[in-house]
């Protein structure tokens, strides 16, 4: 999935960079998420896992605002816990492939030669499987959990930050600006990381944030499989696979879920879109 | 470089990819936690003489490389070994099941095609428009939710509550077929549309600005017209390239659609294998997914020059 990598307009100093209101319901979704994941153990009405059976497969009530899963445990409650790996798995895939696809993106997309081509080559390999696919069949063998399915995650996402990294900085190699500092010699790896850096830190951040979205979507995909997160652990992917017999009884214990791995999902990509518009106004204007 | 020499190219590039990926998909094998000889044989009772008797015909005792020779030569007449589950040849299962996928990969890049194509014409025309920001949006939202997420939503919406469509199964003959893959295509396309919306928005964006449109409107030639013969003609390379990668994908995408629907095909296979540690048949679907992928690519390559007629002189005259 790609990024709507737009050209920068060209900034008017004139006006002031708008993030529009947008952006912030998106940041709001974000802090509601980042919110629940911190407080559940207090502001939660119900325990995430303990269980009730004589209250069990209900729709909404006063009692269970989003009614009981086939267990009896209360559906709000586990979705505010679900709040947890949703944001922390996919946070550590971003981070964790953004970093890695930084450093091979500036080190081949600067340096080019014999690093690039086995860099590349590597790359176009793992192109031709699918990444989810990977992902099913070594976390499902290898019987791991939640932290390998992450691993795996970041290894499948960093070619991808590698080829956008890459392109960007090979676009600012043959600026002026690089060919000054060599001038007046300056080394490849400062170059490299205290000039070009600066001037592609809007592609890698939006890229960061992108990768977040794919990382969510991928693990609550996988657990939606049963891979990854332990079984009976709330988590938004696992609750979808787990309420989906009692779509009938209770409907929110699957839309519940899946609404919010979407809601999350596009906040986080609105967020990462307008990011990337305004931080590469910013460094044309500058 | 002559039309024919550069498929063969192409050809021998995808060989080497399918060995360096086979090599990867035997070592699975070796690389997996625990005996291999107890992998293979599965939830059976796990004597020592039956281990003894598996290494033996599986041929554990020799060396990895003589091994993988073996796979290999197998693979390559066709024989990808036998499900240590249910004793059917790998071979078998997928033709059982490779149906229902293609029925449910063809239908939803259909779908996907005949939305998101004109939607993305004419929202690449005019930017900024009211057609452009909906459709914008709507990418946005479907490019973002999980595929799973968007069919129990429709589930929910189509199966539940109206009733109007079967939430599970593939059917029988043709429109009952279609009448069942309804809600899954959808929600398979639902994802791609987003992918081949913002593609085919920016590829008719880039042509759109070129001074030959402008010329052809000061011609007088119908928008209509000057959509069909010059935009989309000149805007399908991309456009094509995003849809092969979409149905090389689309297998991906309908592992979690054949769950979400209960269909019986290459999916819900893969995810069954994986759970029973099911080795011969992960690794040829594994195989089976590459070369799918590897020759989906090269047909968009080689369909480049049938649609693009300075590619096919440039070809020619070199």
């Amino acid at each position: 999935m790609t990024a709507a990598v737009q050209p920068a307009a060209v900034a008017d100093p004139a006006r002031r960079v708008r993030w529009g209101w947008l952006f912030w319901a998106a940041v709001g979704v974000v802090a509601l998420s980042v919110l629940a994941a911190l407080t559940v153990r207090w502001i939660a009405p119900y325990e995430p896992s303990a269980q009730n059976l004589v209250d069990s497969g209900q729709g909404p009530s006063g009692q269970h605002w989003l009614g009981t899963d086939q267990l009896g445990r209360d559906i709000f409650s586990r979705l505010l816990a679900g709040a947890r790996t949703g944001l922390i798995g996919p946070l550590v895939v971003a981070i964790g492939a953004g970093f890695i696809g930084t450093a091979l993106g500036l080190w081949t997309g600067y340096a080019g030669g014999a690093v690039d081509s086995v860099v590349m080559r590597t790359i176009d390999l793992m192109y031709a499987v699918p990444p989810l696919l990977v992902a099913i069949v070594v976390v499902g063998l290898f019987g791991g959990g939640y932290w390998l399915a992450v691993g795996v995650l970041i290894v499948l996402s960093a070619p991808g930050d590698v080829r956008i990294v890459r392109a960007a900085v090979m676009a600012q190699r043959e600026l002026p600006y690089v060919a000054a500092a060599r001038t007046v010699g300056v080394g490849p790896l400062r170059i490299a990381v205290r000039h070009v850096l600066p001037n592609v830190t809007p592609t890698v951040v939006a890229n960061v944030l992108l990768q977040f979205v794919v990382g969510l979507i991928a693990l609550s995909g996988l657990a939606f499989l049963g891979l990854g997160v332990e079984a009976g652990s709330p988590d938004w992917g696992l609750m979808v696979a787990e309420n989906r017999g009692i779509l009938d009884l209770n409907p929110w214990a699957v839309i519940g879920p899946a609404v919010c791995i979407s809601l999350l999902a596009i906040a986080v990509t609105v967020i990462g879109d307008r990011v990337y518009e305004v931080l590469s106004q910013r460094t044309a204007a500058r | 470089m002559t039309l024919t020499a550069y498929a063969l190219r192409r050809i021998a590039a995808i060989l080497i990819i399918l060995a360096v990926l086979s090599l990867l998909v035997f070592g699975l094998l070796a690389l997996m936690p625990g005996d291999p000889a107890l992998t293979l044989l599965g939830p059976k009772a796990s004597t020592p003489e039956a281990l003894a008797a598996v290494r033996e015909r599986f041929g554990l005792n020799d060396p990895f490389l003589t091994q993988y020779a073996r796979w290999v030569g197998n693979a390559v007449r066709g024989d990808f070994g036998e499900s240590i589950y249910s004793g059917d040849a790998v071979t078998t299962l997928i033709a059982d099941r490779v149906g229902v996928t293609a029925w449910l990969a063809v239908y939803a890049l259909v779908l996907t095609v005949l939305v998101a194509v004109p939607l993305g014409l004419a929202a690449g025309t005019r930017t900024g428009s009211r057609t452009d920001r909906a459709a914008t949006a709507v990418s946005l939202i479907t490019l973002s939710a999980p595929t799973f997420a968007v069919g129990f939503l429709l589930i929910y919406v189509f199966a539940v509550k109206l009733d109007l469509f079967p939430s599970f199964g593939a059917g029988d003959g043709f429109f009952d077929t279609l009448w069942h893959m309804t809600l899954p295509a959808v929600t398979l396309a639902a994802g791609q549309t987003a992918v081949l919306l913002r593609q085919t928005r920016a590829a008719t964006m880039d042509v759109a600005e070129r001074d030959f449109v402008t010329f052809a409107r000061a011609r007088a030639i119908s928008s209509g017209r000057i959509r069909q013969r010059y935009l989309l003609r000149n805007a399908s390379l991309p456009v094509l390239t995003s849809a092969g990668l979409l149905l090389a994908y689309g297998l991906t995408g309908a592992v979690l659609v054949e769950n979400v629907f209960a269909l019986q095909g290459l999916g819900t296979l893969l995810v069954r294998s994986v759970a029973q540690l099911d080795l011969p048949v992960v690794q040829g679907l594994a195989m089976f997914t590459a070369l799918l992928v590897l020759l989906t690519n090269l047909v968009v390559d080689l369909l480049y020059f049938a649609l693009d007629p300075r590619l096919r002189r440039a070809a020619v005259a070199s």
